[in-house]
Formats: structure tokens, sequence, C-alpha cells
């Protein structure tokens, strides 16, 4: 069976104010159904822009100048903006990396809830109201039918980080891309969201890809992970390859990286 | 940094609530208590470490101490100076001393400003320096923040998630201030560029005396950078102590759980953690916060007089003065654990 997605050759560039310049450099990997893929890697590598391509939202700025990326083996790029709409709410759930921002301002999270379940659902008002309760609790967050009627600025950080998740998730998609989805949650509850993806990935065999610059996060979620640095792909591998045997430098230096827990924290002192 | 106070704390912060009227639609219980009775102090040169559930008030804790949002009740004093009594116009000088940097900083950013504008905004605001020396400050702070000299003249939508937070990093630190919110400030970075900027943070306060109250998610950055740590949970601190301490002897059941469920590079190869302690039990709403112990609707430990008797944050015997839990069984529940 094709994987849920393919992505082969993938290159990304920008018109700046420096003229035309490719960024993301011949990217390929793909994600099993069921299988979780993270994207790890350093910041501005290209790892959200390679999310952006794979679901044509690009910025006008940018264009994809090389590649496929196929969904269930099919080519995304010979799909007409309708179709691509339909995959995008139905076929592939998306997590933004910034939640506020992608969350409407001026419309309550129920009602944009329940607008994606419009879209993408046959369930009557009565069903969307109950599925969009669901989805709250779901994601943990208290007292959900009052919460609906909250706007995106009445959330905390990672309240508003969960409404995402839950918006994305709202129609048992195919594929779930996250980009960054627990920056803002404590342990417990990241610990939580982290066992309801699993759980949809083994009850549904929703394919997930995953980005995160969190270590400890890639090493409980990921089967396979892709190393990026500068707009490139520098080791890809299963998580037993990457943590037990990284091969580049690059790899080896971000596990070195990771600040240690049983360092000693720095001491006050008064000094006049 | 005037008028160096060097008798007290720099911050004092006393039963602070914020909360917010929901206003709309279902005002039945109307009222979100996102602050209740927080009660902390700063000194110059000091980072606090603020942890804790999402949603818990931290970020609106942040808030009220840089103005941005008024407390309900309570005080903050500055340098012995109550905040809550200041004019707008009084608040813009305080600006230079009293900075943030925000959770979402993509958000943050004005999208209308390039990158360097966006850095430089404050200098000239505030109108320090010649034209020339501020350029000189926003190169230098794009390069002790690592971001690419290219990024100068792109827009916030034009630059990744990480590249963003490092510009609200530097636009905080233009105007040299005495104390730093900073609200997870390093959430976006990969590890090595979090590293950076880590070093950077503590040069600045080993050569200037800068404070931090450094909210995040991140108990392994939190131990590195922090003297002392307050846990929050539903609004209120329920255990504040030495960071060692807290972290090597936990004794609110909250701050347990939470330390035990930081993600671990070994379940790489091994993928059940008998260690984690998992909540059971939805997290409550700060609307409708449980009577007694905020915490007793998932404390595995919980008792009947959790239940109507809402515990002090106090010393607890045995451990040092400077290790306060909000818990009534804590001495109980350090000898059994
Ligand atoms: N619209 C745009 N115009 C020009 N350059 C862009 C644009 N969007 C992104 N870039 C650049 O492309 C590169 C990759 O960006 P991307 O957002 O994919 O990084 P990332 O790996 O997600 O980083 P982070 O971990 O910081 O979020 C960055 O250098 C960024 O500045
Ligand atoms: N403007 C507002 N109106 C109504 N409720 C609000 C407002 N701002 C915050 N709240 C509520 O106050 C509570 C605390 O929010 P706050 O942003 O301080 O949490 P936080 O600890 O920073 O959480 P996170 O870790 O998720 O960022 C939440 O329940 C939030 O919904
Ligand atoms: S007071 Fe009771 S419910 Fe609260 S933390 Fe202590 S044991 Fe648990
Ligand atoms: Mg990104
Ligand atoms: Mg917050």
């Amino acid at each position: 069976m094709a994987p849920i997605l393919s992505v082969e050759g993938l290159s990304v560039g920008f018109l700046t104010d420096l003229g035309f310049r490719e960024t993301v450099h011949e990217v390929s990997f793909s994600v099993e159904r069921g299988k979780t893929l993270c994207i790890v890697g350093e910041s501005g590598s290209g790892k959200s822009v390679v999310c952006q391509a794979i679901l044509g939202i690009l910025a006008r700025n940018g264009r994809r100048t090389g590649g496929r990326v196929l969904f269930e083996g099919r080519d995304l790029c010979t799909f007409s903006e309708r179709e691509m709409e339909t995959i995008r709410g139905k076929g592939i759930g998306m997590v933004f990396q910034d939640p506020l921002g992608s969350l409407n301002p001026i419309h309550t999270v129920g009602r944009q809830l329940r607008e994606t379940l419009i879209l993408h659902t046959d369930l009557d008002e009565r069903g969307r109201q109950r599925r969009a309760v669901e989805l709250l609790r779901m994601v943990g967050i208290p007292e959900p039918e009052r919460r609906l009627a909250s706007y995106a600025h009445q959330f905390s950080g990672g309240m508003a980080q969960r409404v995402l998740i839950a918006m994305a998730l709202a129609c048992n998609p195919k594929l779930l891309i996250a980009d960054e989805p627990t920056t803002a949650l404590d342990v417990t509850i990241q610990a939580q969201i982290l066992d309801l993806l699993n759980r949809l990935k083994t009850e549904i065999g929703m394919g997930i890809l995953f980005i995160t610059h969190d270590l400890g996060v890639v090493a409980e979620m990921a089967d396979d992970v892709v190393v990026m640095r500068h707009g490139r792909q520098v080791e890809v591998g299963s998580i037993q390859d990457i943590f037990v045997r990284p091969q580049m430098a690059y790899t080896q230096e971000l596990l070195a990286s990771m600040p240690h827990l049983n360092r000693k924290a720095p001491i006050y002192r008064e000094n006049a | 940094m005037q008028e160096p106070q060097r008798s007290g704390p720099l911050l004092q912060v006393t039963g602070l609530k914020r909360y917010f009227g929901s206003g709309h639609e279902t005002s039945k219980h109307a009222t979100i208590k996102a602050v209740e009775d927080v009660t902390f102090q700063l000194r110059a040169g000091e980072t606090l470490g603020l942890v804790g559930e999402s949603g818990c008030g931290k970020s609106t804790t942040g808030r009220m101490i840089v103005g941005l949002e008024q407390p309900t009740t309570g005080a903050i004093a500055f340098r012995g100076q109550d905040l809550s009594g200041l004019s707008a116009k009084e608040w813009r000088a305080k600006r230079r001393e009293l900075q943030i940097v925000f959770q979402n900083p993509q958000s943050a950013l004005d999208p209308r400003l390039s990158v360097r504008r966006q850095i430089r905004e404050p200098l000239d605001l505030h109108r320090i320096g010649a034209p020339s020396e501020r350029e000189a400050a926003v190169t230098e702070l794009m390069e002790a923040v690592s971001l690419p000299h290219e990024l100068g003249n792109r827009f916030p939508h034009e630059i990744s998630g990480g590249q963003a937070q490092r510009v609200v990093i530097a636009r905080a630190l233009t105007l040299k201030p005495s104390l730093i919110v900073c609200d997870e400030p390093v959430s976006a970075l990969d590890v090595s560029v979090q590293a950076k900027v880590v070093a950077l943070l503590e040069e600045l306060q080993a050569r200037l005396g800068v404070s931090y109250l450094f909210i995040s998610h991140d108990l392994r950055v939190v131990k590195m950078l922090s003297h002392r740590v307050a846990v929050m949970y539903l609004g209120q601190i329920v255990e504040e102590g030495l960071t060692d301490e807290l972290y090597d002897e936990p004794l609110h059941p909250y701050t347990k759980a939470l330390l035990s469920a930081i993600p671990d590079i070994a379940m790489a190869l091994r993928r059940h953690d008998s260690r984690r302690i998992v909540l059971q039990g939805d997290p409550p709403s700060p609307a409708a916060p449980p009577a007694g112990c905020h915490f007793h609707t998932r404390c595995p430990f919980a008792r009947e007089r959790c239940r109507h008797e809402m515990p002090a944050l106090r010393a607890i015997a045995g451990e040092g003065i400077t290790h306060k839990a909000r818990c009534h069984f804590a001495e109980e529940l350090k000898v059994a654990s």
C-alpha cells in the first residue's frame, strides 16, 4: 500500500529583497499509515515551509521549485483549489505553529469549530454542537460548553494551542500535520495530548507528521526522524538510528546541546 | 539602572488577583479567577522560574507586572514604588526598566515593521542615541540572539517561528531593562540556538544585574536558569523554593506529578514509563475552582479535610524556611514517599 504522504525531492524558494532564493533543497520522506514521522532541526531550516508546501499554502512570494508531494499516491499538484480545500479540512488536519495567529479573533471558538464541521461532515446542528463539546473535552479544556462561547484572546497560550489541535482532529483526518503543537503545554497536559494522538494513530490509523524542538517528545512519539539544517535534510532514520547511532555531526550536536536535569541550578548571591 | 535601592527586593508582588468577567451569552457564573492571591518577590540579578499547568495564570501574572493588565486587587511594588497607581505617561517611562518577551512571538510583532525596525523601535520611541548608534545597537543585538543578518529587511510573516522569537527577545533587550518577564522565551528554538540565548540571558544577568521572571514549560531550561522556582496551579502558587531543593524533593503532589512527566530521551528505547504520575480527572475550571484545596479533585492523596479547607502556602517542618508548599499533608507525604 502507498504511504499516506510521500514527499519526493521537494524544493522551495522565496522572492525577497535579495532576489529569488531557494530555501528548501530536495527534501524527501514519507509518512506511513499509523506511523509518526518527526522533523527536528535548526530554527529557520525550513520545517514549517515544508508543511506549507505540502498543503499548497506557501506565502505569495514563495514557490515550489521542484519535487512532488503525493497524498495516498496521488500528486497534490494535479488537484484543483476546490479539491485541495477538501483535502485540507478532511484528509489532512493541520496545527500551525502560531496558535493565536491561526485562530480568527472576531469569531468565537465554538463558531470556528462548527464551521469546520459544517464544511466537512454531514452532522446536523445538534450533532455539531455535541461534537464541538466532545472535541474540546478531548484536549482537556475545562467547562467546554461554556468555553465554546469564548474568543481566542480569552484563552491562555496553551489553551489556544489545544483548540487548534481539536479543530485539526475534528474530521478524523488520515494525516495530521502538527507544527510545534505542544510548545505552550505543561508536561502533564502535553503527555495527555501525546497519548490522544498515539491513540488515534493506532485506532484510526492516522499518520502523523510532527515537528518539534523537544527531543524528549521525539523520543516518545517518533517511529522515524528527519533532521534538518540550512534547508536540507541532513539525516533520516528510525528513532533508534537517530538516538543510538546518530551519524551526522549536527545530529550529535543537537543531542549534546539538550539541557540536563542533573545539572545543579544557579545559586543567588547578594552582591553589593 | 537608576536609584539602586539596595535594601528590599527589586519587585514585590503581594496578594495579586485578576478576575475576568466573561461578559457574554453564558453569564451564569461569570468570573474567571485567572490569578488568585499570588505573592512573591524578586531581587536584583535574580531569576524566578514560574511553571505550572496550562491556563493556570502565569501569563496573566506576567502581564500585570509590566502593566498590560490591571490587577483586580493586590500590589505590585518595583524598587519600593507601587506600580498600580501609575498613569499611562508614567508607565511609558517605566517601560524602559520593565520589559516582556511575549509568549506568541509571531502575533506579538508588528506586521508592518521590518525586523530591524522592530528591534530599533524602542530606541526610537525613547530617543536613545544617535540614529547611527541605534543601527549599530540593532546589528549587535541581532548577532547576540543569532539572527542572520540578511533577515533585517524581512517582515514578520516572512520569517520562521523561532526567528520571530529571537526578534522579540532582541527587542526586549534594546533598552537594557532591569527586569524582564520572559514568557516562554525559548519554546520555538532548537536546543543549540536555545543554549546560545540562555547563555546570553545569563551573561546579561552577571554583567548588568538583570532580573528575570522566567515563565516556561521547559523544566530543563527552568532548572538551568532559575535561582528559585514557583509552581502555580489554578491561579495560586502551590509550591515555592530554591530550584535544587524543589526539583530534588518536591513537596506538593502537583509538583511531583509535573516533574514526573518530563519527557525523557531514554524513552526512545523503552516505550513505557512507570515513573510517570498520571493525573486523573479533568482540569477544573478557573470559573468554578473546587472548594478547599483546588487540587483535591485530582490529587491522589486527597482526604476529607482537603474538600473543605483551603491549605495555606507555608514552610514545611523539616525543610528549610525557603521551601514552601500549599498542602495540608506535606509532612506526611514526605515520609510516605
Ligand atoms: N514568506 C517568506 N519569505 C521569505 N523567506 C521566508 C518566508 N517564509 C519563510 N522564510 C524563510 O525560510 C526559512 C525557513 O523557514 P521555516 O519557517 O520553514 O523555518 P522552521 O524550520 O520552521 O524554523 P522554526 O523552528 O524557527 O519555526 C527561514 O530562513 C525563513 O526566514
Ligand atoms: N482576556 C481574558 N478574558 C477572559 N479570560 C481570560 C483572559 N485572559 C486570560 N483568561 C483566562 O485566564 C486563565 C489564565 O490564563 P493565562 O494566559 O494567564 O494562563 P497561562 O498560565 O499563561 O497558560 P499557558 O501556559 O497555557 O500559556 C485562563 O483560563 C484564560 O482562559
Ligand atoms: S491539601 Fe489534600 S488535596 Fe491538596 S494537595 Fe494536599 S493532600 Fe492533595
Ligand atoms: Mg517553524
Ligand atoms: Mg501563557
